[in-house]
């Protein structure tokens, strides 16, 4: 029974230290967003509060409260109150079954850095992920507003379309593995034996795709200021447009940890073995944790660098790009890793499939495709 | 017939399978991002850095005194009939005697004032006086003022300081 209650404080210690890393590396995330827009438009970027700005977030946070809470006249105030706090809920949700570390034991307790280990781990995330478009639809049909209908349109329309070709690109993943569980999927990548390495057309559809399931540029058509004023957070203002705007950026701390999870090995990383002989299998499992976090972390300065290279896609583009582009390159994917294990050589099967495509492409282009008109 | 032989005609055919593939330019503008991301930023930040604006930038007024002390402006008027925007106006005093440690000439102003409002800091007093005992000095400006009360200057703010006097690059 004491067993039962350590591991339960355990397990609520370690969940309350991952939302507070997630809330914290959010909340920083919007001070890099910031730096890094600044450094490469050769500009320097807030540096006002405190050294080099660090505490502009908080000068951020005590903006949001303290602006006046608005809710339009004619809205739906409870669906407008739900939209934002529903955004929130499934944003933080999807870190659960995020492994961020091997087996730890901390004062005689053994347990897992992992919210929780269930069997369908991958399809926890893509439900949560599914859901997280509910706040954004909720929100922006609440608002009463046609411009805010319309980024909330625009972004369940994306969602469902790249969840399509996402799902599609972690079908190889699961070939490899033959689990949905997430712990099983890094434990199958140990040493070094990346996803990345086996599936490179895998990992480009994925991250295109989350993109887009992330709504950052150049998807992000649901908020796009020029065509939308906002899109769906339009009508929003103080805490709740600060809801929206964080969940947007734990989503993209969350999704980085993912791609990590699925791609990069997880919480592996070179010389494991040697840490673990070293210092023993705790230390181990939490440098691996700060191994994962920081893999994540390279990933959401992917997803800042390109929003500050890139312009937005026109929404037909957009919708050519998910459904003619991307779903028939996971299908390629499919066949060609299914390919690749049914030989026993899922690695040499990768890479020439790949290359394949390439040449199949420019052939295809060099036979059928229109010239230009010199 | 062309104005200049500059002219580019554009292609607007087909996009090639490279143009296509989104990817190849996507890289190319991540490795331009990724260069300024490394360089060096322009930005000055302006209260705490200031640029040198150079040696005849025209900036704060000054009313020159001589290496002993003595004012050199004669109120003659030159600089207030000169001044396009009819910023400056004086009254003139006669010197007493005793006086000669103050002021130069037989007359001076008693009174001198510029509206900063209306200057427009064209340098055109400078180039009228005929005594040099109006500047406009280069290292300078005159302060951001949030009152009409402070906006004259009168020879409280304008006469130069024995302690701290103003040189400039050219006078040595």
């Amino acid at each position: 029974m004491n067993l039962l209650t350590d591991i339960f404080l355990a397990k609520a210690a370690f969940i309350g230290v991952v939302f507070a890393i997630t809330l914290g590396i959010a909340a920083y995330s919007t001070y890099f967003e910031r730096k890094i827009a600044a450094f490469m438009q050769d500009r320097i970027g807030p540096d006002r509060a405190g050294p080099f700005g660090i505490l502009q977030p908080l000068a951020d946070a005590v903006k949001m409260f303290m602006k006046e809470d608005f809710i339009p006249a004619n809205s739906n105030k409870w669906l407008f109150i739900a939209g934002p706090c529903l955004s929130m809920l499934t944003a933080l949700m999807t870190s659960a079954v995020v492994p961020f570390g091997d087996t730890v034991t901390v004062g005689g307790v053994t347990f897992d850095l992992q919210g929780i280990d269930v069997n369908i781990g991958i399809l926890w995330v893509f439900g949560i992920v599914s859901l997280g478009v509910y706040g954004i639809l909720i929100g922006g049909w609440a608002s009463n507003n046609k411009y805010s209908l319309l980024g909330a349109i625009r972004a369940a329309s994306q969602n469902i379309s790249y969840e399509l070709a996402m799902g599609m690109a972690i079908i190889a993943i699961l070939l490899f593995t033959g689990s949905l569980s997430t712990k099983a999927i890094v434990e199958g990548q140990q040493n070094g034996h990346w996803n990345i390495f086996y599936q490179p057309l895998g990992f480009l559809i994925f991250i295109i795709c989350a993109f887009a399931e992330c709504n950052r540029t150049p998807f992000d058509l649901p908020e796009c200021e020029t065509e939308l004023i906002g899109g769906y957070h339009t009508e929003y203002s103080s805490m709740k447009l600060g809801f929206y705007l964080f969940a947007e950026y734990i989503n993209m701390f969350v999704s980085g940890a993912v791609m990590a999870t699925l791609y990069f090995g997880g919480y592996d990383y070179p010389g494991i073995d040697f840490v673990t002989a070293q210092f023993g299998s705790t230390v181990a499992g939490f440098v691996g944790m700060g191994a994962l976090i920081g893999k994540a972390l390279i990933f959401v300065f992917i997803f800042m660098w390109v929003r500050w290279t890139l312009p937005r896609f026109r929404y037909d583009q957009l919708m050519g790009l998910g459904w003619s582009g991307l779903i028939p390159l996971s299908m390629y994917n499919v066949v060609v890793t299914a390919f690749g294990i049914l030989i026993g050589k899922p690695f040499t099967a990768g890479i020439v499939g790949f290359f394949v495509l390439i040449g199949g492409m420019v052939v295809y282009d060099q036979l059928f495709g229109k010239k230009k008109i010199a | 017939m062309k104005l200049s032989n500059r002219t580019k005609v554009m292609e607007q055919g087909e996009m090639t399978l490279a143009e296509r593939m989104y990817l190849p330019a996507i890289v190319g503008g991540m490795a331009t991002t990724l260069k300024h991301f490394f360089s060096k930023p322009v930005t000055i930040r302006y209260p705490e850095q200031q640029r040198y604006l150079g040696p005849i930038f025209r900036g704060h007024h000054i009313l020159k005194k001589d290496s002993e002390g003595a004012e050199r402006c004669t109120a003659c008027g030159l600089c207030a009939v000169a001044c396009p925007a009819e910023a400056i106006s004086m009254v003139a005093e006669e010197r007493k005697p005793g006086e000669e440690k103050l002021y130069r000439e037989e007359k001076y102003a008693k009174v001198y004032e510029i509206n900063m409002l209306r200057c427009i800091f064209c340098g055109l007093c400078e180039e009228a006086c005929p005594k040099e005992a109006i500047f406009l000095r280069h290292d300078q400006m005159v302060p951001v003022f949030s009152s009409r009360e402070e906006v004259i200057y009168g020879k409280d703010k304008l006469v130069e300081h024995m302690d701290q006097r103003y040189l400039r690059e050219g006078w040595k």
